[in-house]
């Protein structure tokens, strides 16, 4: 949007303003992530910027925040850093079991939105799929009803059947809740197949097997993928439902720094906030590559 | 072309097994039909079992009435016959039965809790009666009067008469603040205790204002990523889905960082003198606290659909009317805008649909005056355990976040969704 040569003066004001102020609200987008990051290695347990770190003197900043995620919860934190000291880290610092159980229970919830979700939505984008709106509708609303609402139906769901506190309830509670993400994401992926690819591999003698795994499947990976990474953080980010239906052992990242933040907020956590942002860094990359590669199999160029 | 010509017009066309076409493509629709349905019919169970079987569940313990009509059968039977007429010295026999079985049963703590829901302070009555229910002789009016005088009391009766009933609809009654009166029907709960009709007034208007905010600030941002050059415009909108990646939680702490008194907002004003060291700004766990942090968390779904919208409207119509002598708040007025209404509709909607049904920003930055009705949920089910109660809420809730999803429906479509 280039300033036209016929712009009236008061336009050319309005075009710089405007510029302005939309680089406020990218400012107001982007600085509070950005904020905690140098905050994170602040030598002092303080949230706000020292004067030592104001004047870029190391002694105003360390790694002491980072490190104290390793030895919060260890029986021997002030033991010599060999290999015991490491394997006492892995077995009871309390962070790093926290970042175990969220990836076990985000894994397994991920393969079982992923595997049903691509299913159902191979079935919700063919022409002739009855009530496709109504079921849409009911596969899509875990992502609209309020987490309290879905955290409390499951609460005394699965005290009922015995489900609370288990692993096995937290991943499929964490799976319903990345469902719509990945119906969204392979839907809209399925919306530009070309049906003709299908036809053709079955008049070529294709099974539906054969068809899936070596056309279809090939075509809407990007799809599948990205869905896949929408239902991981999805689990990755969840504490409600944790909070209502987990144990102690359930303890999660997310419910971890609930309880950090609820407590006493020391700059632990904004350590493993700044841990988290890089995470999502890489998560939106590869987002964004997978989408270029998906348009670029598709054929669509970008506009 | 030999076969049409000996094809009899009267007779229906048949395929080369002799089924008639007309069925065997209905046959071969229904199939296909059938296999796409098979396709999604176990993800469809899997949500129908572990979503909405429980919220439906859930529901229902919202006009399930057991806690005090499950241990106290006698004078349930005594208020199934008797009606509203006043308590005889049969009532207070069956009372006092009730309360030594209960007792016995220790089930008199949950029996004086439900009673107490209805009328304050209650619950010690129940305990202390029952634990000596047991010695009580007739006249059994005299020996619980003599107990307590509280029994004597109208709305008493008249609250263990609705609690006797298995299902009610006390709990919606109570999350409107009205409680029953001493002849038994509802009333409006003194101004002091009505706390529930105000805190979804609350949320409303909480809702109303982060909602319009994410227009106001989403709007020219959508616009600028939509008419800036592609290759500009993509890395910027790094900055919109950076946020929208990043946990939640991550957000939310940065913002107690940022707007708690010793915070980085608050150092800045200072510094540059626009406040006093003594006097620095409240922006955290109150009313502002949630306004800006939702704010901030919901601004990209704002923007995603408004962009999206954007994206397709050409700009020769502006060019247009420029040509033809509009001013350029006009264009932007008769003929922009117009054009981007979808795009508000979708974005505003999704918006509110998710601020009011928030929990955990509100929890971590509300403080008192900030909450929402997500958080009383939370109270009611995890502090004070009248389940009933925040089942009512919830359901209030859910129907209201409902209506919301049917509208968006009906504008912009579920399967139009899009994300990232």
């Amino acid at each position: 949007m280039a300033l036209p040569v016929y712009a009236s003066p008061l336009e050319r004001v309005w075009y710089y303003t405007y510029r302005v102020i939309c680089a406020l609200i990218f400012i107001f987008l982007i600085a509070p992530i950005l904020i905690i990051i140098p905050l994170s290695f602040n030598a002092d347990p303080y949230f706000t910027f020292t004067r030592a770190m104001l004047h870029f003197d190391p002694a105003g900043y360390s790694l002491r925040w980072y490190d104290n995620l390793l030895t919060f919860g260890m029986t021997l934190p002030g033991a010599l850093r060999d290999g015991a000291w490491w394997s006492d880290v892995w077995h009871n610092a309390q962070w790093v079991q926290a970042a175990k159980n969220s990836v076990i229970i985000g894994f397994f919830a991920t393969i079982l939105a992923t595997v049903l979700g691509t299913i159902a939505a191979l079935g919700l984008s063919r022409p002739e799929m009855p009530y496709r709106k109504l079921i849409m509708a009911i596969l899509i609303s875990p992502m609209i009803v309020p987490i309290i609402i879905t955290a409390t139906g499951l609460f005394f769901f699965y005290s009922d059947i015995g489900l609370s506190g288990t692993y096995f309830g937290v991943i499929l509670a964490h799976a319903t809740l990345g469902i719509p993400f990945v119906i969204i994401t392979v839907t809209a992926t399925l919306m530009g197949f070309d049906r003709s690819l299908v036809r053709a591999a079955q008049n070529l003698g294709a099974g539906p097997a054969t068809t899936f795994f070596k056309v279809q499947l090939p075509l809407i990976t990007p799809g599948v993928v990205s869905g896949a990474l929408f239902a991981f953080v999805t689990s990755f980010d969840e504490v409600v439902v944790v909070l209502f239906i987990g144990s102690h052992a359930q303890q999660t990242i997310p419910r971890q720094m609930w309880n950090g933040i609820r407590e006493q907020i020391s700059p632990s956590i904004l350590a493993v906030a700044t841990i988290l942002v890089a995470f999502s860094i890489v998560l939106l990359t590869v987002v964004e590559l997978l989408r270029r590669r998906s348009e670029r199999l598709r054929g669509v160029t970008p506009s | 072309m030999a076969q049409a010509e000996t094809h009899d017009p009267g007779e229906p066309l048949r395929t080369v097994d002799g089924m008639p076409l007309k069925s065997a493509l209905a046959r071969a629709s229904r199939r296909a039909r059938i296999r796409a349905f098979l396709l999604v019919a176990p993800l469809l169970v899997f949500v129908l079992v572990t979503f909405a079987v429980p919220i439906g569940q859930m529901l229902s313990r919202s006009v399930v009435n057991d806690q005090f009509s499950a241990n106290m059968p006698a004078l349930g039977e005594w208020f199934d016959e008797n009606g509203k007429a006043d308590p005889d010295e049969a009532a207070y026999a069956a009372l006092a039965a009730d309360l030594a079985t209960s007792y016995a049963d220790k089930t008199a703590g949950n029996v004086g809790t439900r009673i107490n829901y209805e009328i304050a302070g209650t619950r010690s009555l129940f305990t202390s009666s029952a634990r000596k229910a047991k010695d009580l002789k007739p006249p059994y009016k005299e020996a619980l009067l003599a107990l307590d005088p509280g029994w004597g009391k109208a709305d008493l009766w008249a609250a263990m008469r609705s609690a006797s009933a298995r299902a009610t609809l006390n709990f919606y009654q109570a999350a409107v603040d009205r409680k029953i009166g001493a002849d038994g029907n509802f009333e409006t709960a003194p101004e002091t205790n009505r706390i529930y009709i105000k805190l979804f007034i609350r949320t409303f208007i909480l809702s109303v204002v982060i909602t319009a905010l994410c227009l106001l600030l989403g709007f020219p941002v959508a616009h600028l990523l939509a008419v800036l050059p592609l290759r500009h415009a993509s890395l910027l909108m790094i900055l919109v889905l950076l946020p929208f990646w990043t946990s939640l939680l991550v957000r939310t702490t940065s913002w107690m960082v940022l707007l708690q008194s010793q915070g980085v907002v608050n150092d800045v004003l200072v510094k540059l003198g626009l406040v006093s060291d003594s006097n620095r700004l409240e922006m955290m766990y109150n009313q502002t606290g949630t306004i800006i942090a939702m704010t901030h968390i919901l601004l990209p779904f704002m923007i995603l659909p408004l962009y999206s919208v954007m994206k397709t409207i050409p700009p020769a119509y502006a060019r247009a009317a420029r040509s033809l002598g509009a001013t350029s708040w006009t264009t932007f007025r008769r003929i922009y805008l117009p054009q981007t209404v979808s795009g508000i509709g979708a974005g505003g909607i999704l918006c509110f649909i998710l601020a009011v049904g928030y929990y955990i920003t509100p929890a971590l930055v509300g403080g008192a005056d900030g909450t929402l009705i997500s958080n009383q949920i939370a109270f009611h089910m995890l502090k004070s355990l009248n389940w009933s109660l925040a089942a009512a809420l919830a359901s209030m809730l859910l129907a209201a976040v409902l209506i919301l999803y049917w509208a968006y429906d009906r504008l912009v479509g579920i399967d139009n969704m899009k994300l990232g």
